[in-house]
C-alpha cells in the first residue's frame, strides 16, 4: 500500500515510511526535570501502584494531536499526557493542579529575584 | 540541599542546574513540579521513591549491555541463555533488566539486525539507559523501516548487498537488543577489554562494534 | 491458554483496517503479508490497556517477517532485506484471505 494513500486514516504518531530528512545525530544531556518525568511515569506504572498503564501513556500522547506532537519536546509530551490522565482518573483535580502550578511559578520567580536573576 | 523557599510543601528533589534555575520555568517544567509535589503529598509515592527511581535511571547505561555482549562473546553457553531469556541472563551478571522481556537478536555473517520503534520510543532502557534523541526522532522512526541502508550509511555503516538487513519494529511489549558479531582481531582480548568495544549504537544496530585497533 | 491460531511458518497478512484508537499495528504494514517466524506468547491487549481495561483476555503475539520489496514497491535495497514486527493476533489473517 502506498505510503501516500490519504484515504485510510493514519494517525500522526504512526510515522513509519514517511519521508524525512537526515537523522540529526546531536544528543542532549537529559535535564533533571526530564528525568523526573520519567521517574513519575515509572512510579505510576509500577505493578505495585498500577495507576497508569504504559499503553495509557502512549494513547494519551497519541491523542495530544498533531500540533502538540510536533511542537512539544519528548518529555513535554509525556508530562502533558500524564497530567491529562491523572485528571481523567481523578487522582488530581484541575483546580488543585492549577493552584499548585501558580505556587510553583511564584516560588521560582521569588528565588530568581532573591538570587538576582529575574 | 537547604530549603530556602520558606514553605512547608515537600517538593521533589532537584539537583541545582544553573541554566534551568536562572531562567523562567516553562509551562511543562511547572507542570512537572506541581504534579510531583501533589503526588507526593497525596502519598501516591514518596520523595524517597522518587530519589530511588532517579538513581535507577542514572544507574543504567550502555555499559550494562556491553557487559552482557562481552560475556556472550566469550561464553557460548551464556550466549545461548542470553538468546533464550535476556532478562535472566543479565541477572546472572547482577544487572536487573526489569520485567519487560528483552529479546536478543544476533548478527551473523548473513544477517544484520537494526532496531526501531516507529510508533513511539520502545528501547531496552534497563540494559542501555535512556535512548539517544535521534532514536526518538521523526527522521529515524520514519526512514529506518523504508530505507535502512541509507540510514545506516549516515551512521557510517555500509553493508554488502549480499547480507540481509533485518529491521525490527518494536511494536509489542518487548524490547530488542542486537548481539553484534565479535570483531575480528579481538581473539586475545579479555572480557573487560571486549566490553570496551561494545558501543550503544552497535547494540541498536546502526553501527558495528569498535575494532580492536581503535 | 488458547492454542495459537498460526504456527511458525504460516503465511499471514496484517489486516487492511483503519479504525481510530491506540493501535500497535503500524499503518505502513496494513495489508502487508509475511511469515510467522516465532510465536512470542500471550500479552495483554494494548487497545484495551490504553483505557485502563486490563482484565480482558490476552492475545497471542506473533513475530512476522516480511520481505522489504513486499512492503515498499520502490524499495532501494536488495530484495532479501526484511522487516520484522510483533503483531497481536487480532490484526492477523491468513495471507490469501484478504478483507475486501
Amino acid at each position: 500500500m502506498s505510503a501516500d494513500d490519504k484515504t485510510r486514516l493514519r494517525r500522526h504518531h504512526d510515522m513509519g515510511g514517511l519521508d524525512a530528512g537526515a537523522v540529526e545525530r546531536a544528543e542532549h544531556d537529559y535535564a533533571a526535570w526530564e528525568k523526573r518525568v520519567d521517574a513519575i511515569l515509572r512510579l505510576l506504572s509500577s505493578p505495585k501502584r498500577g495507576i497508569l498503564q504504559i499503553d495509557e501513556l502512549r494513547r494519551g500522547i497519541e491523542d495530544l494531536g498533531p500540533g502538540a506532537y510536533d511542537e512539544l519536546g519528548y518529555y513535554e509530551r509525556w508530562i502533558a499526557a500524564i497530567s491529562n490522565l491523572l485528571i481523567e482518573k481523578g487522582v488530581i483535580t484541575i483546580d488543585e493542579l492549577g493552584r499548585r502550578m501558580e505556587e510553583v511559578e511564584a516560588r521560582h520567580e521569588a528565588e530568581r529575584a532573591r538570587t538576582g536573576k529575574a | 540541599m537547604s530549603d530556602s523557599h520558606g514553605h512547608s510543601h515537600p517538593h521533589a528533589p532537584h539537583p541545582h542546574q544553573p541554566d534551568v534555575e536562572d531562567a523562567p520555568l516553562t509551562h511543562h517544567q511547572i507542570l512537572e513540579l506541581a504534579v510531583a509535589e501533589l503526588l507526593i503529598e497525596k502519598g501516591v509515592f514518596s520523595g524517597g521513591d522518587m530519589r530511588r527511581t532517579l538513581e535507577v535511571i542514572d544507574s543504567r547505561s550502555p555499559a550494562d549491555g556491553a557487559r552482557v555482549v562481552a560475556r556472550a562473546w566469550v561464553d557460548p553457553d551464556f550466549r545461548a541463555r542470553l538468546l533464550a531469556d535476556a532478562n535472566a541472563a543479565a541477572g546472572e551478571l547482577g544487572i536487573d533488566a526489569g520485567t519487560i522481556p528483552i529479546t536478543t537478536v544476533e548478527n551473523t555473517p548473513d544477517v544484520h539486525n537494526v532496531i526501531v520503534c516507529t510508533l513511539c520510543s520502545c528501547y531496552p532502557r534497563m540494559l542501555l539507559g535512556l535512548p539517544p534523541d535521534w532514536y526518538k526522532s521523526r527522521a529515524y522512526r520514519s526512514r529506518l523501516v523504508r530505507e535502512p541502508r541509507a540510514v545506516l550509511a549516515e551512521f557510517g555503516t555500509v553493508l554488502p548487498d549480499d547480507i540481509e538487513v533485518r529491521v525490527h519494529d518494536s511494536t509489542a511489549e518487548l524490547r530488542y537488543l542486537v548481539l553484534p558479531i565479535r570483531p575480528p582481531g579481538s581473539e586475545d582480548m579479555d572480557e573487560a577489554a571486549l566490553a570496551e568495544l561494545v558501543t550503544r549504537d552497535c547494540m541498536i544496530g546502526v553501527t558495528l562494534p569498535d575494532s580492536p585497533d581503535g | 491458554m488458547s492454542a495459537p491460531r498460526f504456527p511458525v511458518g504460516a503465511a499471514v497478512r496484517i489486516r487492511r483496517a483503519f479504525p481510530p484508537g491506540h493501535i500497535r499495528a503500524p499503518w505502513y504494514l496494513r495489508g502487508c503479508a509475511g511469515a510467522v517466524s516465532h510465536v512470542v506468547g500471550e500479552m495483554g491487549n494494548p487497545e484495551e490497556f490504553a483505557y485502563g481495561r486490563c482484565d480482558g483476555p490476552k492475545l497471542t503475539v506473533y513475530r512476522v517477517r516480511m520481505r522489504q520489496p513486499d512492503i515498499w514497491p520502490d524499495y532501494a535495497g536488495p530484495p532479501h532485506d526484511t522487516l520484522v514486527v510483533d503483531v497481536y493476533e487480532n490484526w492477523l489473517e491468513p495471507a490469501g484471505e484478504e478483507t475486501p
